[in-house]
């Protein structure tokens, strides 16, 4: 049964037409990569399956519920997560209250303070530290971490390698192996192709806010997905 | 030796200003409203201890006890019924609605209590007029080291909660970032509303001390709200909360100096510091800057 349905989901700027007639629907544990150049609308549609972009037509199902209209904290309490772009942590909290400012009551589950930082060892010694004092790729742990404490049923993951040095890029990414590996169901953008196949189950190409390009991950070749990635002729002929 | 009494006075007079700031300083740092309506919402409370003495002949600290809870609620539904929806229309928006508020509550109290001056310096019994006498020059007011003491507490407590309640962390992530806040499972409109109440509640603690130390009447509340924004500009908009009192102490101590200088001036003393740090390099103008980017 599928987790997340998005039914012909149409998500605006203003004018712009960021996503449209967006139809996807995700499993239950299922890991989702969402790939495409800047603008293709990955951000967008990650932030209204979150609750943070209102939709201008459509519908987003969770968990077999019409979530359409439902309020962004509230979805984090049905469990949905989202690591948005840019961490975006609370700077002038410690990580220790950035994590425990997003822990729901409501909602206990594996993960905890104590839990998040044994994933993320790197954490432990920063725990009275104030957020905006750590490094981009401690910051990217915590960020997953806020998102974890919550116990989501759903994470969504935006780029979490972007701005990263390559070896803080591995190290985020280890660590989220593990939390994978327990059958978590993800949705993440990723630009790094290679990145992108290894770690999901099935890959999504996206172009100008449509799906160009759709397959499991070892199925599609690396030039298929290049050449969805730019919006190259033959993408669109394997679309068809 | 005078001097230094000023300096004791100033500083107690600024606790009864950090007091009446507190509450703006928490709403401003919060959601960015200036609540223009501040001093006459303490100046409401005033009026409702008023009316608790008038039915129970107690002590106006007594007497407050069950007007704060009112307060909250007032806060709570101010919140939610008014500054909520006039915040979606961006940051002019409430500060038109707070003025407007505040012409109102001065009407509303015209109306129902008359523009009589009144006072409840009487019923706080000795209180209002005991002090320590230290040396011949220097003496301590039991009202000033009680507004202090109350100050402390209040500012001490509401940072004890921010910095170790859950709904605490709530607040100041919310004032960081409301978007991100709000992705991470916090109701950011329930956050604005407990803000709220717990502003306006301290208000009317300052309003009950402004009862006390001073008189009232209906339109008093523009006079505390330039003193309370004085003390929050000088503390630096949207830094700390101990800033917000250091603030009301600064503007204390200016005016009690002044004073000293001439009876006329003490008005005049704390405006003069208030411009002087909205000019300075590193004052207020900077921080003003910074938050509105």
């Amino acid at each position: 049964m599928s987790l997340l349905e998005l039914e012909q989901l149409n998500l605006r700027h203003g004018l712009l037409e960021a996503v449209r007639d967006f139809t996807l629907s995700v499993g239950e544990g299922e890991t989702v990569a969402l790939v495409g150049a800047n603008g293709a609308g990955k951000t967008t549609l990650l932030r209204a399956i979150a609750g943070a972009h209102r939709p201008s037509g459509g519908r987003i199902r969770f968990d077999g519920a019409d979530v359409t209209r439902v309020p962004a904290f509230r979805r984090v309490q049905m469990g949905i997560a989202l690591v948005p772009e840019g961490r975006r942590l609370f700077g002038a909290l410690t990580v220790e209250e950035n994590l425990l400012v997003a822990a729901q009551p409501r909602r206990p589950g594996r993960w905890t303070v104590d839990s998040v930082i044994e994933a993320f060892p790197m954490l432990a010694r920063l725990r009275n530290q104030r957020a905006a004092t750590l490094s981009g790729g401690e910051q990217q742990a915590a960020a997953i971490g806020r998102a974890l404490i919550t116990n989501p049923r759903l994470l969504l993951l935006d780029e979490v390698s972007l701005g990263l040095a390559p070896l803080a890029v591995e190290d985020v990414y280890r660590s989220l192996a593990s939390v994978l590996a327990e059958g978590a169901t993800v949705v993440l953008v990723e630009q790094d192709l290679t990145r992108a196949a290894a770690v999901a189950d099935r890959v999504v190409c996206m172009l100008e806010g449509r799906i160009v390009l759709e397959g499991a991950a070892g199925e599609l070749s690396r030039e298929q997905m290049t050449q969805a990635y730019f919006g190259l002729k033959g993408a669109r002929e394997v679309e068809a | 030796m005078t001097w230094v009494n000023d300096v004791i006075q100033g500083i107690m007079l600024g606790g009864f200003y950090g007091m009446l700031a507190c509450g703006l300083a928490l709403m401003f740092g919060l959601m960015r409203i200036i609540n223009l309506a501040h001093g006459d919402i303490a100046v409401l409370g005033a009026y409702l201890i008023y009316v608790v003495l008038e039915h129970w002949n107690t002590s106006p600290f007594l007497a407050i006890l069950p007007v704060l809870p009112v307060m909250l609620l007032i806060g709570y539904l101010l919140q939610r019924l008014l500054l909520e929806r006039s915040l979606r229309s961006g940051l002019l928006v409430p500060l038109l609605t707070t003025f407007g508020l505040s012409i109102v509550i001065q009407n509303l109290l015209q109306q129902g209590f008359s523009p009589d001056v009144r006072s409840l310096g009487a019923n706080a019994g000795s209180v209002a007029t005991a002090s320590w006498q230290i040396t011949s020059q220097l003496s301590i007011s039991a009202i000033g080291a009680l507004t202090l003491g109350v100050a402390i507490v209040i500012f001490g407590g509401l940072q004890l909660f921010l910095s170790r309640t859950r709904a605490g962390r709530q607040m100041r992530a919310t004032a960081q970032d409301p978007d991100t806040a709000e992705l991470v499972g916090i109701n950011s409109r329930a956050v604005y509303a407990r803000a709220t109440a717990i502003a306006v509640a301290i208000a009317a603690i300052g309003g009950m001390f402004l009862a006390i130390r001073s008189d009232f009447y209906p339109y008093s509340g523009p006079t505390y709200l330039i003193f309370a924004f004085e003390a929050v500009v000088i503390g630096g908009l949207g830094g700390s909360l101990w800033a917000t009192l250091a603030g009301g102490i600064v503007l204390g101590i200016a005016q009690t100096i002044g004073g000293q200088i001439n009876p006329e001036y003490p008005v005049l003393a704390g405006h003069i510091v208030f411009l002087l740090v909205l000019l300075s390099p590193r004052g207020g103008l900077i921080n003003l800057r910074r938050v509105t980017a």
